[in-house]
């Protein structure tokens, strides 16, 4: 299996340059029914658990002769259950050689059989495998397989391999496809594509606008729109089928029931770029309502009436069956508002406004106030910018409002997983409800990695209490926890959710009588309807 | 002589290992009267106590780390001094060059500390020798079953082959490892004949000191004065401490790889950022502690640092001994990212508190480092 070969040099470099000639060289040296497996493994498809975890800490640690208790402890030294597995599991005597092939289709059979059958597998696997192959496969069986690279990385190297402009290969792979049932000729050869009319478009993503506003030149040479706080979504409508892909690369059409007419509004060739909110009674609604409907496995008639989705378009990649992205956005836009207003959508399908301001201080007064407007900040697009791949800089920009802030006390810590194993990382936070802490909130980012030594070295010297991997600290630390979004919710104790929550800073400054109040997130609440 | 009481002979009280009918302290982290010291590593060795007694071997580190004009006896494996009736002597433990477990004998009652050790012999530290005791005072850095070093053997060839690829890729290979013990690991099993072979001035210090009781290790101290230019293809050989530092940038371009028993987790790594880790330690791994404390005999056993609730629950349920936690400040000072595990700094109030960052012992280490880098 070369796999692992590959899989160890690309988790040895941080130079995409490296990552990319190993996936080159690997796919110029590999078995060929092998690669398609290898291309959905980094494009970061992958088969779904087969086995029990629990079944595997068990089966582990009796091969192991250790107890479980012990097994579970080294779980959260690990932080990684598929590597903690094959540090465990007993040295074999003959390595075996597996393709990756087998190794899949062998793990999606797995699924069907019970837990005693599974056993007898999975442990002829393990008695055969060592090293970085008995972690991958572990890796595969828990269905937690990942590996260090981007899809652009992969991209590029197909790329390279196939000798085909990096673009069409982006566009062939979005989207989850079956590597059993695809071959790189499948996937790739223009003429075998026929059938592929779910196929999206690569998203165009837009930057993170750093410097000051006015950087940007001209105003007129911008459009600008509001940020809004739904779901990146891709409508196509093409020989009477819709689909409707996330930026996720997930099909989400069954998601979104309301969009089935538009089948039959639409003609054929048409492809629309815009965010899904849920809107009632001309006026969004929150986020949060959005995210349990999409939450939920069944839609019922109850809730598609209580939060109906629509989407509000930006663009237009595809009309007519030809690809408009190499177009100017202002003609693009052009062309995108005349479609709108000469096919009837029955209020599914609206224009996203372009904001018309004076100058860039009225911009940035409207980018400070965007909640206000039911918005996280804005879009800047340049005028004559076509609609790229992937996330680039100079032509699309995105400016968000500044999160909201609360002081909490960090009461719980947890270890993390992978690179912060082993160190307490993952913090539970509190704010005061009259003379009681009551948690709110859990954050893992926003700390750099010297500040988090510090803080796992105080949580080891403050513990109060241990509740397995948990442990209740000494309510001292204080932080300044950001967020884009707060509600209402019956699912947390405090009866409150917030939406990003991440630190932003260590406020060694703020003493522990003066960090926020349960009533302060109330009416933060309170201010937004 | 009237306070003796069987099977309490040494204690741990607010300054380190106590013995009180010696009146001695073992690796003490306050300064205290007098100290038998296992080895020169920061959290065993510490500055302020008026008398050491050490191995021959360990003696000129310390002197170099604490200062020249302390009052360091040295002793010999096997020699033996008596002290108030308790007969003390000294064994190789593995760890690094001049590494000593302390065999306390006292009215037939044997106990042994061991300081930081490895059973595995590494060619350059006396090899550990296993003794027979009553009592048994481990440290279980790596104890948890998850911990299985692979033969130092091989990582020494690996070791070798990462140097030659990347001589040939044009890169330096920069080694890190901590000054004392796993610098010398490294320099003695490398193959010299690669290519030229620099040192981190703190590296060289140790040699040098270590020249005068006969090791010699092959490599030439970086200075102001090195012509950075010509150190191509070739290796570098550092504490961990500089690899967020200026020193290193000199050395472009290199790959790095960090050479610590951490090293063989994933997380660990990662979090190092480092192209390679090779998990090189200088500690017992899970077999080899489970080994040491089954040879000694002993059916009580006092753990150190390391995961120790986890490892005393274990080898009561499994072996049916007797086994106490003996709170203490060690650390792994192998290296910086080794975090003090689990509960070991509980200091108790009339500690002195372990600073800002909370890395009392290892910070030590590292500000040695500092002191004594170019």
């Amino acid at each position: 299996m070369d796999f692992i070969q590959l899989f160890d040099q690309l988790d040895q470099t941080t130079k995409t340059s490296l990552k990319i000639q190993a996936i080159y060289d690997y796919l110029v040296a590999a078995t060929e029914s092998d690669k398609i497996y290898v291309v959905s493994l980094l494009m970061g498809q992958k088969p779904k658990r087969a086995v029990k975890t629990t079944d595997l800490r068990i089966w582990a640690a009796e091969i192991a002769n250790i107890p479980l208790w012990l097994f579970e402890e080294s779980y959260y030294v690990v932080g990684d259950l598929a590597e903690s597995l094959a540090l465990v599991l007993p040295e074999v005597d003959i390595v075996k050689d597996y393709s990756v092939k087998e190794l899949y289709i062998q793990i999606i059979e797995l699924k069907k059989l019970e837990a005693a059958a599974q056993r007898v597998v999975v442990e002829a696997y393990w008695a055969s495998l060592t090293g970085t192959g008995l972690f991958l496969f572990n890796k595969l069986l828990t269905g937690n397989f990942r590996v260090g690279v981007s899809k652009k990385i992969v991209v590029k190297a197909l790329a390279k391999y196939l000798e085909h402009e990096e673009a069409g290969i982006e566009h062939r792979l979005m989207g989850k496809w079956d590597p059993q049932s695809e071959s790189l000729t499948s996937l790739f050869d223009a003429d075998k594509q026929g059938d592929k009319n779910f196929l999206p478009y690569p998203f165009f993503l837009a930057y993170p606008l750093e410097e000051d506003i006015t950087t940007l030149g001209p105003l007129s040479d911008w459009i600008l729109e509001a940020k809004l706080d739904g779901i990146r979504g891709q409508l196509i409508v093409r020989e009477g089928e819709l689909f409707v892909w996330s930026r996720g690369e997930e099909l989400m059409t069954d998601k979104f029931p309301e969009f089935d007419k538009l089948r039959s509004l639409l003609p054929s060739g048409t492809v629309l770029d815009g965010e899904i909110i849920p809107w009632l009674e001309d006026a969004p609604l929150d986020f949060a309502l959005m995210q349990t409907r999409i939450g939920r496995k069944n839609l019922t008639a109850k809730i598609l009436k209580e939060v109906p989705l629509i989407l509000v378009c930006y663009d237009l990649l595809e009309w007519e069956g030809k690809d408009m992205r190499a177009l100017p956005l202002v003609q693009r836009r052009a062309l995108l508002a005349q479609v709108l207003q000469d096919y009837k959508s029955d209020g599914l399908l609206r224009l996203s406004q372009r904001l018309e301001f004076n100058n860039w201080e009225e911009a940035e007064s409207y980018r400070i106030d965007a909640r206000l407007y039911h918005a996280e900040g804005l879009m800047i697009k340049h005028v004559n910018s076509p609609y790229g791949v992937g996330r680039k800089r100079g032509s699309w920009w995105k400016f968000k409002t500044a999160p909201m802030t609360v002081d909490a006390v960090m009461i719980y810590a947890q270890a993390g997983h992978g690179r912060r194993a082993n160190l307490f990382t993952d913090y539970t936070f509190a704010v005061w409800d009259g003379d009681q802490l009551v948690p709110f909130a859990k954050a893992y980012s926003g700390l750099t990695d010297k500040e988090l030594i510090q803080i796992d070295n105080w949580i080891k010297r403050h513990t109060l209490a241990k509740f397995g991997p948990i442990r209740s600290v000494k309510a001292e630390l204080i932080f300044e926890i950001a967020f884009e979004g707060i509600n209402l919710s019956s699912r947390h104790k405090s009866g409150i959710a917030l939406r990003f929550p991440r630190i932003l800073r260590w406020r060694k400054d703020k003493p522990l009588a003066e960090i926020n109040t349960k009533q302060d997130l109330l009416n933060l609440i309170q201010a937004r309807q | 002589m009237g306070s003796y009481q069987r099977g309490k002979l040494l204690q741990v009280n607010a300054n380190g290992l106590y013995c009180e009918q010696a009146d001695v302290y073992i690796d003490p982290w306050r300064p205290v009267e007098r100290a038998i010291i296992t080895h020169a590593h920061a959290d065993h060795a510490r500055w302020g106590m008026k008398y050491y007694l050490c191995h021959h071997h360990a003696k000129p580190i310390l002197k170099l780390r604490l200062g020249q004009d302390e009052n360091v006896q040295g002793l010999a494996y096997g020699e033996e001094v008596t002290m108030n009736g308790v007969r003390i002597s000294l064994f190789p433990a593995g760890h690094i060059i001049g590494s000593a477990q302390v065999r306390l004998e006292y009215k037939g009652e044997i106990w042994v500390f061991t300081g930081d050790y490895k059973l595995i012999n590494d060619g350059i530290s006396q090899p550990y020798e296993q003794l027979q005791c009553h009592h048994f005072i481990t440290e279980s850095t790596f104890g948890l079953p998850i911990y299985k070093f692979p033969s130092p053997f091989e990582i020494y060839a690996a070791m070798n082959d990462y140097w030659k690829q990347n001589r040939a890729d044009g890169y330096n290979t920069v080694l890190l490892g901590y000054s004392l013990g796993k610098a010398q690991n490294i320099l003695g099993h490398i193959d010299p004949s690669i290519g030229n072979i620099y040192l981190h001035g703190a590296v060289a210090n140790t040699n040098e000191a270590l020249a005068s009781v006969g090791y010699h290790f092959p490599g030439e101290r970086v200075t102001p004065e090195t012509d950075r230019s010509k150190i191509v293809g070739d290796l570098i050989v550092a504490p961990p401490s500089v690899a967020d530092g200026p020193w290193l940038r000199k050395m472009k371009p290199y790959r790095i790889a960090m050479c610590s028993g951490w090293m063989q987790l994933r997380g660990a790594r990662r979090r190092r950022g480092v192209d390679m880790g090779f998990a090189l330690s200088d500690h017992c791994d899970w077999a080899q502690l489970n080994q040491a404390v089954l040879a000694t005999g002993a059916e009580h056993i006092y753990i150190t640092h390391g995961y120790e609730q986890n490892y005393a629950r274990w080898i009561t349920e499994q072996y049916g001994l007797d086994a106490h936690i003996f709170k203490t400040l060690y650390a792994d000072s192998e290296e910086d990212i080794a975090e003090p595990k689990e509960d070991v700094l509980e200091p108790k109030e009339d500690i002195a508190e372990p600073k800002e960052d909370g890395r009392d012992s290892t910070n030590k280490g590292l500000e040695t480092e500092k002191q004594t880098a170019e």
